[in-house]
């Protein structure tokens, strides 16, 4: 297989993971209005959650599933705590929250797990890999993820399209005011939105901690690549996230290869020509 | 005269008054209550963030150093003042500035970062604080930027490179692709590595670089398997580190591709790369298994002290306390005298748990290069690479 077969396949791979960390950044962005700068913590909630769990549990996928129940949980807290004091508010005092809760999290990362980089064992019947070229081989795992991160965006345009909560969010969305008034406890579902954009986040560093290392700060890069995500596919919108996601994949893994002197600026080159060519994003309501 | 009377200060009153004749055979009596003072040793290093385990790796190590010596010095007392740098470069100035002139340190320690270290040792070469690098690697403070009052207890980046091309040509690789964060470390360690692995009759195929502080090396990979070297020149630290390898080992590419790098690619990381890292060689100043008295006592004590065996930073730590002690004991413990102790220190030449210690012209210490390879989680040693081993000076108008 050549090279740019190759890339290709890794851009979309790991664009389907930043879609699922972009996703949750999106919702809690276009349905509750809140800029979540601390997003990324809950990426490395999830990475050190299947960190913790997998070594009581032996395996990756045994931890996948207490550990997003128990992140959900975590975002229904932190909304109650902190969260709902932010609506409505400016956005200067939600980035000051969000903010702090980064440097709060990184504390007690610190402080229970420790300065040092972890590994999340692989499970061995999946720690095969696939010959791609005659030197170059791609671990099955990494595919497993790409189709977690497929089933994961799937179920969301089911709940989204297809349930009950997910006709209130699209109501919420375009208009907060009038669901209130037709007695839908907006509260309520804000709660549920947020801390779904959490079990997101954390699903994200849960599934990819096999193929990362767990190490502090582990989020932070998660957050600024969502943000661009965001931007570029839409506020609000995981059609417009999941397609951001993919583009920017590719065009990282293209850019390192055949532009390797601008690497770091293609994304953010990307970035601004969809600004340019489409203000309000791919997917995004004009405004 | 008025001005006789008001050059006559409190310390010159009481050392007359009370030393006595011994002292006053000398052309100028030391003031007695400095002499009877601590010596203050300033420690700026991070106690908090990414690399607290690094500064505190150091610190132990001096720690232990003066403890064995019962709290002395060249029969001075010796106090540390430590002060916690975050491994902060935009806070480096301010911090050295608190510990020179507002505790007025008499010898400067430090730091991790090589930021911090630009910043330290800007103010030190300024003030003329005697002053010792005790891990950062920035080529400049041991060449251009040398200074007759600025050492190194640790290695220059450069020199790590340099040492690790001389290990690759000698190890019959004639091909090879760099890989690094496109940041002044890793280019450091590369140009260094270029330069004696091209000298040995090597050919780099290519540099590829990812910006600081990305993780996705997967398109790197792919490329690095089309160029097929005989083996990749790579330096990453911390999580991109363990990243890294466990990506490499994953796309299979060690069987085919060797993967070799600075000590710094694998220290640290072992547990977390667990059998992903077998067969990686890495250079470096030190290795836990450096046959050795010196290092066996100092595991053994370090093990004893903080329950945990020493890594490559506590010998930089431990190396820096032996330093301070030759120049000490050169001045009489007199550290006021601070052309003479600098001058002793950087003639100084000890046995180091890493092995034999002594400076360059620049400051930088002269010492060997270990060659290991990493086994189920622990660094091996394979075989020392290079004995006695100097980075360039270029650019240091010092001279021996």
């Amino acid at each position: 297989m050549d090279l740019v077969l190759i890339q290709i396949l890794n851009g979309l791979q790991y664009g389907l993971l930043i879609f699922l960390a972009a996703s949750g950044l999106t919702l809690v962005f276009g349905i509750l209005g809140i800029i979540n700068l601390s997003h990324g913590s809950f990426y490395m909630l999830g990475a050190y959650l299947s960190l913790t769990l997998t070594s009581y549990t032996g395996d990756i996928f045994l931890s996948l599933l207490l550990g997003i129940p128990l992140a959900f949980a975590f975002g229904m807290l932190i909304e109650w705590l902190f969260i709902r004091h932010l609506y409505g508010r400016d956005h200067l005092q939600q980035v000051l929250l969000t903010f702090a809760l980064i440097l709060i999290f990184n504390d007690l990362q610190r402080d229970i797990w420790g300065p040092r980089p972890h590994s999340v064992p692989i499970p061995s019947y999946l720690a095969a890999s696939v010959q791609l070229s005659d030197v170059l081989s791609y671990p099955v795992y990494r595919l497993v993820v790409a189709g977690f991160c497929i089933f994961l965006a799937l179920c969301m345009v089911y709940v989204i399209q297809h349930t009950r909560i997910g006709q209130m969010i699209r109501a919420g969305e375009s208009n907060r005011e009038m669901v209130e008034v037709l007695g839908i406890d907006s509260r309520l579902l804000f709660r549920f939105v947020f801390a779904a954009g959490v079990a997101l986040a954390a699903a994200a560093g849960a599934i990819a901690s096999p193929i990362d290392s767990v190490y502090p700060g582990i989020g932070e890069p998660v957050l600024i690549i969502s943000f661009v995500v965001v931007v570029i596919g839409g506020i609000g919108s995981i059609k417009g996230a999941f397609f951001g996601a993919l583009l920017i994949g590719l065009a990282d893994a293209f850019g390192k290869v055949f532009l390797p002197e601008f690497a770091s600026v293609v994304v953010y080159a990307l970035m601004a020509a969809v600004l340019i060519a489409s203000p309000g994003g791919m997917f995004g309501r004009a405004s | 005269m008025p001005t006789s009377a008001s050059g006559l200060t409190r310390r010159n009153l009481l050392v007359m008054a009370g030393a006595g004749a011994t002292s006053l055979a000398l052309p100028f009596p030391r003031p007695a209550i400095a002499q009877a003072q601590p010596i203050k040793v300033g420690l700026l290093l991070p106690y908090s963030g990414t690399y607290a385990q690094l500064g505190e790796a150091i610190t132990r190590a001096m720690e232990l150093y003066l403890k064995q010596h019962d709290g002395k010095l060249a029969g001075r007392e010796i106090t540390f003042i430590k002060v916690d740098s975050e491994a902060s470069p935009p806070k480096a100035a301010e911090l050295t500035t608190k510990l020179v002139d507002g505790e007025k340190v008499d010898i400067l320690t430090g730091p991790v970062h090589s930021g911090v270290a630009m910043a330290m040792t800007k103010i030190a070469r300024e003030v003329g604080v005697p002053t010792i690098d005790t891990n950062a690697g920035a080529n400049a403070i041991t060449r251009q930027l040398c200074a007759k009052n600025v050492f190194r207890s640790s290695f220059s980046n450069g020199q790590v490179g340099l040492a690790t091309g001389k290990a690759m040509v000698e190890a019959g690789i004639k091909t090879a692709v760099t890989f690094t964060w496109k940041y002044a470390a890793g280019e450091e360690m590369v140009g260094g590595f270029n330069e004696t692995f091209t000298k040995g009759g090597g050919k780099v195929l290519k540099d590829i670089t990812v910006p600081f502080p990305n993780v996705e090396f997967q398109a790197a990979l792919a490329e690095i398997a089309s160029l097929k070297p005989d083996a990749v020149y790579s330096f990453f630290a911390g999580g991109g580190a363990a990243k890294f390898i466990k990506d490499y080992a994953a796309a299979n590419l060690q069987a085919s591709i060797p993967l070799w790098g600075p000590g710094f690619l694998t220290d640290g990381v072992e547990k977390a790369v667990g059998s992903a890292g077998n067969g990686v060689k890495t250079v470096l100043h030190y290795s836990d298994d450096v046959d050795n008295p010196e290092n066996k006592a100092f595991r053994a004590a370090f093990n004893d002290a903080y329950k945990i065996y020493p890594d490559v930073y506590a010998v930089q730590g431990w190396d820096a306390m032996q330093l301070i002690e030759h120049g000490l004991k050169a001045v009489g413990g007199d550290v006021a005298k601070r052309d003479e102790f600098c001058a002793a220190m950087g003639q100084a030449s000890f046995k180091s748990p890493r092995g034999p210690f002594r400076l360059s012209s620049s400051h930088n210490p002269i010492q060997n290069f270990y060659l290991r390879e990493l086994k189920d989680g622990n660094n091996v040693l394979v075989k020392t690479v290079a004995t006695e081993f100097a980075d360039l000076t270029t650019g240091c108008k010092l001279s021996a």
